[in-house]
């Protein structure tokens, strides 16, 4: 099994895929691991947020995705 | 009644106004906000992505705060997703209240989350590349207008 990262807005300019499959279960540094470089910098930022299968997290650092979530990696919005 | 949607292709204001101005019988205000796709010099498209997990949940539960907050008979919130060209509507938001004022202010608090509140985002494209486009300084304060 594998957790799925779903990247928004600019991130997915960065990853270079609006998703990716990694290994899980996933936590916070097990994230940072799988994105090294610029990507990883970026979803370290302050206004970004992760939401796991629909659940935006209130500390994102509390990551703690179980074998086939989806993790999606969020910076900030901008609509209407 | 509340009616809250996504769409992918262009939507015409007009006839979608009229049903729901049908649908509130009985009201004694109706306040129809529409956004289009600024003329800016140089913006050849603009694109809106969104999240299918968290965008039209969170348009839901904005619509529910709304309803519960202002004295508001029904809510119509729609917004647009995808490639749009200047000129196209991008979204709508029509409030129908027994009186005036509530519904003036239900689609100004509509709008100020919808803006810098809503799960999507904007980016436009000038001279062939794309550009994101975060929030302004104007939308986070308008924002918070609506915090106390």
């Amino acid at each position: 099994m594998a957790v799925k990262l779903v990247f928004l807005g600019r991130l997915a300019d960065l990853a270079g895929a609006p998703d990716r499959d990694v290994a899980g279960p996933l936590d916070w540094a097990g994230l940072l691991a799988a994105l090294p470089g610029a990507l990883g910098e970026a979803v370290q930022g302050a206004k970004v947020r992760v939401a796991v299968d629909g659940v935006v997290l209130t500390a994102k650092e509390a990551l703690a995705a179980p074998d086939g979530a989806e993790v999606a990696l969020l910076p900030p919005v901008s609509g209407g | 009644m509340r009616d809250v949607r996504l769409v992918d292709q262009p939507f015409n204001p007009g006839q979608l106004v009229g049903p729901f101005s049908n649908a509130n019988p009985g009201l004694g205000g109706i306040c129809t906000f529409v956004g289009e796709v600024r003329g800016d010099a140089g913006v050849e498209a603009l694109e809106l992505l969104h999240y299918e997990r968290l965008t039209l949940p969170g348009m839901q539960a904005l619509a529910d705060e709304a309803m519960a907050r202002f004295d508001l008979m029904g809510l119509l919130i729609v917004h647009r997703v995808g490639i749009m060209q200047p000129g196209e509507p991008i979204v709508l938001v029509s409030a129908a209240a027994r009186h005036r004022r509530e519904s003036i202010q239900a689609v100004d608090f509509a709008m100020d989350h919808l803006k810098s509140d809503a799960w999507f985002w904007k980016r436009e494209r000038r001279g062939g590349e794309w550009f994101w486009i975060e929030p302004r300084e104007q939308d986070h304060s308008d924002l918070a207008r609506w915090t106390n």
